[in-house]
Parts: C-alpha cells; structure tokens; sequence
C-alpha cells in the first residue's frame, strides 16, 4: 500500500484489518522483525515549506533526504543533526525518507554540540493507529503550547502514529571546518583526551574514536576562527601527544565515514551502546572479555556512543549482548541491536529492555495511540 | 477566568488530610493555618489568586512519594510548584489542592565536569545551577530572566527559555535526565547521564508538561565550558520592518548569534527613562551578542555591522568595555521592571514566524489602539518568541478585562500567522482557553491521553493546560 495524501493515509489505516510494517525507503530495517502488510510512505514527498531566513524547513515524510539535502545546500544550510545513513553498514538500498530519520531519531557525530534529531523537530503531523489525523508543535522555533508530542513521535519507529509532515529547525553550513587526529591512546586516555576537548571554550563538533583507536576531533566555522581554535585546541591536548590537523575536504570524508560507521560493515552484528563518556572504556573491557572473536569498536559522542562490530556466532553474540545489557544496567545506558541476523533479532530484544514503571508507562502510551496494535507491532519489544 | 468548583468533600476533610501529611513529613513541613497558606495563593500571575487546602514542603523523593501516596489514596489533587515564578499560572492552587513545594530540594547531588553535568534536586534555582559550576569555567545554558528565583522544577514543567536559546537551546535541549514520582507515589528514573535515553522518549514529554504527569524531583543537567568571551552590539532603525529584515539577513548569513533581542518605541523610550542605558531615538532597537575569542567576536561583530549598514541604521553601537557591554544590556534587562513603573502589565509570550514580524507587529499597533490600551513589544528575534506587555490599570474598572481580551487577540494573531500561544511560559491557566484555536479537538484529546497514562485519576494539577470543557469528564470520572 503506498497512500498519495495524508487522508489516504489515514483510511489505509482505519480499514486495517490487521499489522502495518511501516517503511519509507527501506534503508534502516532496525528493530524486531515486524510481520504486516507493507505500507509504504513514498507516496507523501515533497517540502511543503523552506524559509531559510527563518531557519525553518517542513516536508512531507516520505520525502528522500536526498532532496532535502539538495534544497538545503542550495541556500548554504543543513539539517545539522547530521543522520547518519546506514545503507553502507546495514547494506541495504533504496533511498532514506526524512520520516525514517525522525521515526529513528537518527543522529550523526554532532548531536553533542547541537543535539540530536529530536532537538531539531519543530512539529509533527500523523495518523495514529486509530487512523485520526494529528499534529503536534508546529513550525516555529519556540512552542510550549500544550504537551511535547513531537519528542515522543521522534524516535518511537512509528509504533506510535504514522509521519505524514515534519518540520526542523535548520541551520547555516560552516565557511569550513578542520580535524585534530591524536593516535596512540588506550580507551581511557582517548575518552580524557575528547573530555579535555568538550570542555573546552572551542565548540568541538565532533568527538569520535576510529576502530584503530584515533582520536578524531572537528572544529567548524569562520575560516579565521577554527584556524584559531586549531591552535588553541591543540595547546589544550598537549599533553595527549601531537595532533595531525586534517583539512576541510579530509575532514568532511572523515566525519561521513565516521557518522555512517563505514568501518564495521564489513560485520555481520552490530551494536549500538550508550552510556556517559567515561563509561565507554568499561564497555569496552566488557567486549574484551567477551571474547568475541575479531570485535571492532569505533566510538562517538566523546566516548559515550559505541558501535561494536562482530561477526561471531549468534550464540556468542546472545551471549555479549546479555553481557553488555547487564553491566548498562548497573552504569546507566542501553544497548540496541542495529545489524543481526532475523534469527538474533528474534533471540534477543532489539532494544535494551526497560525497567518495569517505564515499561509500563510505554505500552501504556502505546495502548492509547494504537488500541489495536497494528502499527509496526513489537519492534520495539513491547 | 473560570476554576472548577473545589471538591467539597476533599475540603471537609481538611484536618484529616492534613493529619495524614504530618504523620510522613518533619515537623514544620505542612502548612496549613489560613495565615500561613496565604503564601502559595499565587505565582507570578497575581491577577489570579487562591489560597490552597495547604501545602507541604518534602526534603527527599520519599517524601515526596509519600505524601503523593497518601493525596492519591484520599483523592486530593496536588499541584507542584517550585519558585512561583510561572508567568501562566501553572502553580495557582485550588482550594481542595496540596501544594507541593520543592524549595527543601535544592542539593547538588553529583558534578561530573569529565562527563560534563550536574545532578541537583528539582528545588534548586536556574542560576545557582550555574553558581555550583562556574568556578571550574562552566554553566548551565538555559537562562530565563527569571533564573535568580525560578526553580529548575520549574523550569522543566514549563520548559523555559531564555535569551541565549537561540544557539544552547532550551530547558529539553539541556536536561539529560530525571527522578520523577508519579501521582500513586511510584518513585521512577527517566534517562540519566548519558546523551539518549533508550526507548519511548518519555523525557522529551515530561519536559513541558506543566506538572501534569509527575513531580520531579532530581534531575540531571547538560553542563557546558563557558566561551572565552561574548559582546553585544546595539542598532537602532526607523522601521520595525527594516530591523526584521536586518536580522532576516544576518541569520542568512551563516553568522549565528547567542542572543537576537528586539524591542519597541514604547520599550525603547521606557527603559531608557528607568536605566538610563543611552538608547537612541528610534522606532526599533536590536541587540545582537555574539561568542568566541576578541578576534572572533571582531570578525563576526564587523560582518553583522556590514549586514546592518545595509538597512540604513540611524545608529549602530558597538561596546569596546565590559561596561559599555553592560550599558548595551541594561535597558533589555530592565524592559519589565521599566513597563512595571509606569502601568501594570500582562506579558504575553507568543512564537511567530520570523517572516511575518512586520506584519504581527502592525496588527498589534492596530488591536492597540481599537482597544485604547498601550502596548510594548520586546522580544527574541531570531526565533520569533514574542512579548508584548499590554499595559493596564488594575484599579481601572474593565480595564483588566480589557486587557485580556486583547491578549487573546494578540495570541491568536500569533497562531494566525503560522505561529503558536506561547513560546516559553506554558499554557497554565492563562492559556487554556485558547487551546482550541491552535490545537483541533483531536490534538487536545491525544496530549489528554498522555497524562490518562502517567495520571489516570487526573489529580496532578489537573485544572491546567486544557480547556475545563475539553477535561471535565476526566476529572469528574476521577471524582
Ligand atoms: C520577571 C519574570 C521573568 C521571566 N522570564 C522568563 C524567561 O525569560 N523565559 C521563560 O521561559 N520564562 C520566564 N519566566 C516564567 C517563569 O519564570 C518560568 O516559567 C519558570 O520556569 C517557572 O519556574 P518556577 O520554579 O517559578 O515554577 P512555578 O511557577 O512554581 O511552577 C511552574 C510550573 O511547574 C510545575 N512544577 C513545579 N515544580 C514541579 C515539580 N517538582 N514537578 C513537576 N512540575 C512542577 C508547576 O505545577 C507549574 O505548572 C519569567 C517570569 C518572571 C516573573
């Protein structure tokens, strides 16, 4: 089913007579396995509305990023959260929806200086699983007007309403931008080194390890200005050995590389950790003594984002993945299965499970918005 | 503005309640003689006022679970209030409710600069967040004008702004996580030290829920190195719709400046008669700071003045001292103060479009003066977030009602142009009426089915955010 409008959409969804698998372009099958009639969002492209002036851009869902992007960069301006594409990593084809980012809350290395997907939404409209039209926020940069249903919508993988509009704040695309390699570093000194760096006045905007353990850190802006804070930083990491300074055209292959966690592709398990930064070197020592064979780590977000890459058995994977949940529980953090085999996918919950009140809140909400359950059912455990 | 009629089998049972309170609270923590509750009447909405049934004060999360307990068991609505700063009404009380304070909930719990946050107790005021860092070069971005009193409970319910959001965000772009007690007394964790939650993002929809969901009473702060230094220049132009244009362009530009504030003849002429800041002569005034180092802060102060040259100025003002930095900001810092000396006034916080200022701005003159009432326009420009203080005079008979319906007016104007009811200071019961013209029924019903989930008895300040119509059959079921 590939509706062509919003009420369309939402007699597709009425008439259900049974579970949706909502896809737009199919490029990030993440989540459990979802048995459904396939409903495609593909039929609701285009911007609708891009006022550069007033940063704001609103676009149907199932618009290719692509052309987002295109409009975007012709006015000098970028969705700043930089969402990652997971063709390359999950080898998947097709062309990425902007609904699939938000359904995903998609976001690249520079979530930690502007922060994530969610924090660019501006509004949403969908249709719940109900099939009723709604909207939530708008297209202005400050709105408090009643609850925040735009921050519950992103990131939910449509387990909650369908995208049918969404609207970003935007930003301008910097003069320029320059990056600081520091190799050589364990785990621990790498995650000091990028702490050294977020905590400096020099707006980093990327801070990220390779699989090989360097320490790569971006700065972005005013060519005078990340000439300066070139420098500066590196006075800062003194003590951390001396930086290769990449220019801009190496800097931009790095950072996409990087944001589409290019160098774990090649494995057939991919995990995503989240914890605080100077958590990160503990996960790490929870996949070493794992022993999974050939593991490969590439971190972001200053320490705190790990992807891991295996390509060991499933029955070992079970096995990390039981390990790692259990040592974020104690920390604090979660672990999402991003690439596995339909077998693991089943075997093990996709998303870290929550704690007993959250999970109940969720499959509470989820009640509501979708009583009869058929909007991308179980994909996210519950 | 309407309330609903007190539950008065909640009221005769006063000394009961109050009794059960004591039993799980410290001496001196429920407050409860008429004298005393007098105290919590109001928030910084003073046009509306309503003693509660009484209030307490807990100094834990057990506390607070317990005493949330006990109003859930006998079925008294609570209403949770941090500083009373709310520009909306979000704390005014019922007189069958429990004011619950957090002003005991003030600790710094962790500061982790390594992982760069702070941990502190809901009570805690915005700018003693930042007091708690500052020595180590940091400090927490969210800054409303109000951050000597508010409480960053506060802050979270109505996820407040501030001057410099244009570039650090607001209240949810900054809060990483939460401890929260439902209403039945279920102490819960919500996020934490890391950057994404797992799951539902359940932070993003507490974050401005006006206390209808839970009490907050810890949270978890992103905390950042403070720039190496930040200056402010002042333009003055002879048409409001030049001075949008102006920052129109700049924002074009690529140049992202930490604040955008722009204000009015009215303003203009105000806050300089109170501060005496040396404002020119003018209809329109911007005040545009930027971050960085000296030579960055030059390079990009010498690209706006370019941009602004453009717009035929009638002056431009750059600050060489930290005192003419100062001078720059006093009048700004004043606006409300100046408008308070010369009128009583309501502040209105509606979010337009950028694109549509010159517009907004002519129907407000024009609604001004069909209602005979003075209006000044001070604001965030570079997002849109409007406050136009209408001016009254409480002890002039009509004038209050006056005022209001002009406030409507205006608000809906902003919803009109593609904008919103409020940007920053939440819907409380200020805005409640007007829900409907920005949201259909059906939007209203989906948020309303969000608090059936955290809250199904509707007890937590549940005369708030919707429209008493839209709500009444929650809260009469819950009865
Ligand atoms: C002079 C002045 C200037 C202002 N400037 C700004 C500004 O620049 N930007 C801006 O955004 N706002 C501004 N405000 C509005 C106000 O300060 C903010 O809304 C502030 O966040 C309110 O904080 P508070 O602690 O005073 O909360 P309160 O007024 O006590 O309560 C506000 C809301 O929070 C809820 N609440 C309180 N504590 C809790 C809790 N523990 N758990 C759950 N819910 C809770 C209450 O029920 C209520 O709905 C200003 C107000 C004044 C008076």
């Amino acid at each position: 089913m590939r509706p062509e409008s919003e009420t369309d959409l939402a007699e597709v969804i009425r008439a259900a007579p049974g579970p949706l698998r909502i896809t737009g372009g199919g490029t990030r099958p993440i989540g459990a396995p979802v048995e459904g009639a396939v409903l495609e969002t593909g039929g609701l492209s285009g911007i609708t509305l891009y006022e550069p002036a007033a940063l704001t851009l609103v676009v149907r869902a199932g618009t290719p990023l692509a052309e987002i992007e295109a409009a975007l960069a012709e006015q000098n301006q970028r969705l700043a959260f930089e969402p990652m594409d997971h063709r390359k990593l999950l080898g998947t084809r097709g062309a990425p929806t902007i609904g699939g980012v938000v359904a995903g809350n998609v976001s690249g290395p520079r979530r930690i200086w502007v922060g994530a997907c969610r924090d660019h939404m501006l509004g949403v409209r969908f249709v719940d699983g109900n099939g009723t039209i709604l909207k939530n926020g708008g297209r202005v940069m400050k709105n408090v007007t009643g609850y925040d249903l735009v921050k519950l919508m992103t990131g939910a993988y449509g387990t909650l309403g369908v995208l049918t509009e969404v609207s970003f704040k935007v930003l301008p695309r910097p003069e320029t931008c320059a990056t600081l390699v520091l190799r050589g570093l364990d785990p621990t000194r790498a995650v000091a080194a990028m702490a050294a760096a977020l905590g400096s006045p020099y707006e980093v905007t990327g801070a990220a390890t390779q699989v090989s353990g360097a320490v790569c850190l971006r700065l972005e802006g005013f060519a005078d200005s990340v000439a300066y804070r070139v420098d500066a930083l590196q006075r800062v990491l003194a003590d951390f050995g001396a930086a290769e300074v990449l220019d801009a055209a190496a800097s931009a292959a790095l950072w996409t590389e990087l944001q589409d966690v290019v160098a774990l592709a090649s494995h057939d398990t991919v995990l995503r950790v989240s914890v605080k930064p100077s958590d990160g070197p503990g996960v790490q020592a929870v996949v070493e003594a794992a022993r999974t064979d050939g593991a490969a780590v590439q971190t972001d977000w200053g320490g705190g984002l790990l992807w891991i890459g295996t390509s060991a058995p499933d029955r070992d994977c079970v096995g990390l993945i039981d390990d790692l949940r259990a040592h974020c529980a104690s920390v604090g953090g979660h672990v999402t299965v991003i690439k596995a085999s339909a077998h693991l996918r089943r075997a093990v919950p996709v998303f870290q499970p929550e704690p007993a009140t959250l999970a109940t809140l969720s499959s509470g909400l989820r009640a509501r918005f979708d009583p009869r359950g058929i909007l991308n059912p179980g994909l996210m455990g519950a | 503005m309407e309330m609903p009629e007190p539950d008065t089998t909640v009221l005769s049972r006063k000394a009961q309640i109050v009794a059960r309170l004591q039993s799980v609270l410290p001496t001196g923590a429920v407050i409860h003689t008429p004298a005393e509750v007098r105290a919590y009447e109001c928030d910084a909405l003073t046009a509306y006022r309503c003693p509660p049934l009484c209030a307490v004060l807990p100094a834990s999360t057990d506390e607070v679970a317990a005493v949330l307990k006990i109003c859930h068991e006998l079925g008294v609505p609570v209403v949770p209030r941090g500083a009373g700063t709310s520009l909306a009404g979000g704390s005014l009380p019922t007189a069958d409710c429990v004011i619950l304070g957090t002003a005991r909930l003030t600790a710094v719990i962790e500061t982790n600069y390594a992982d760069r946050y702070i941990r502190v107790g809901a009570g805690r005021t915005n700018l003693s967040v930042t007091g708690a860092v500052e020595a180590a070069g940091y400090f927490y971005a969210p800054d409303p004008s109000s951050q000597l009193a508010c409480a960053i409970a506060g802050n979270i319910a109505m996820n407040s702004g501030g001057a410099h959001c244009l570039k650090y965000g607001v209240t949810t772009n900054n809060l990483l996580g939460v401890t929260m007690v439902l209403m039945d007394g279920t102490v819960t964790e919500i996020g934490g030290a890391h950057l994404d939650a797992g799951g539902l993002d359940l932070l993003g929809v507490i974050c401005g829920s006006e206390g209808q969901l839970g009490v907050v009473t810890e949270a978890t702060l992103r905390i950042l190195h403070k720039p190496e230094g930040a200056r402010p220049v002042l333009m003055g132009f002879n048409d409001n719709a030049v001075a949008g244009a102006c920052v129109a362009d700049i924002i074009k530009a690529g140049v992202l400046p930490v604040a955008i504030e722009f204000m009015d003849r009215l303003c203009i002429e105000t806050t300089d008669r109170f501060s005496g800041a040396g404002y020119p002569d003018c209809e329109a005034l911007l005040i545009v700071e930027v971050e960085g180092s000296p030579a960055e802060i030059d390079a990009q102060l010498a690209l706006i003045l370019d941009i602004a040259r453009r717009h035929d100025p009638v002056e431009l003002r750059e600050a060489r001292t930290e005192a003419e930095a100062a001078r720059i900001w006093l009048g700004r810092k004043s606006a409300f103060g100046a408008l308070g000396q010369i009128a009583d006034y309501m502040c209105l916080d509606g979010t337009i479009p950028v694109s549509s200022l010159p517009m907004v701005l002519r129907r407000i003159g024009e609604l001004s003066e069909h209602y005979g009432l003075q209006v000044g326009n001070v604001f965030h420009a570079g997002d849109g977030n409007m406050h136009p203080l209408i001016c009254y005079d409480a002890n002039k008979p009509g004038d209050l009602d006056r005022c209001e319906a002009m406030g409507a007016d205006i608000l809906k104007l902003c919803v009109d142009a593609g904008g919103c009811l409020t940007g920053e200071h939440g819907v409380g019961v200020e805005k409640r009426d007007l829900m409907l013209h920005q949201y259909a029924p059906e939007d209203l019903e989906a948020q309303m089915a969000v608090k059936d989930v955290f809250d199904p008895a509707w007890l937590l300040n549940p005369a708030k955010v919707f429209p008493l119509a839209c709500s009444a059959g929650r809260r009469m079921a819950a009865e």
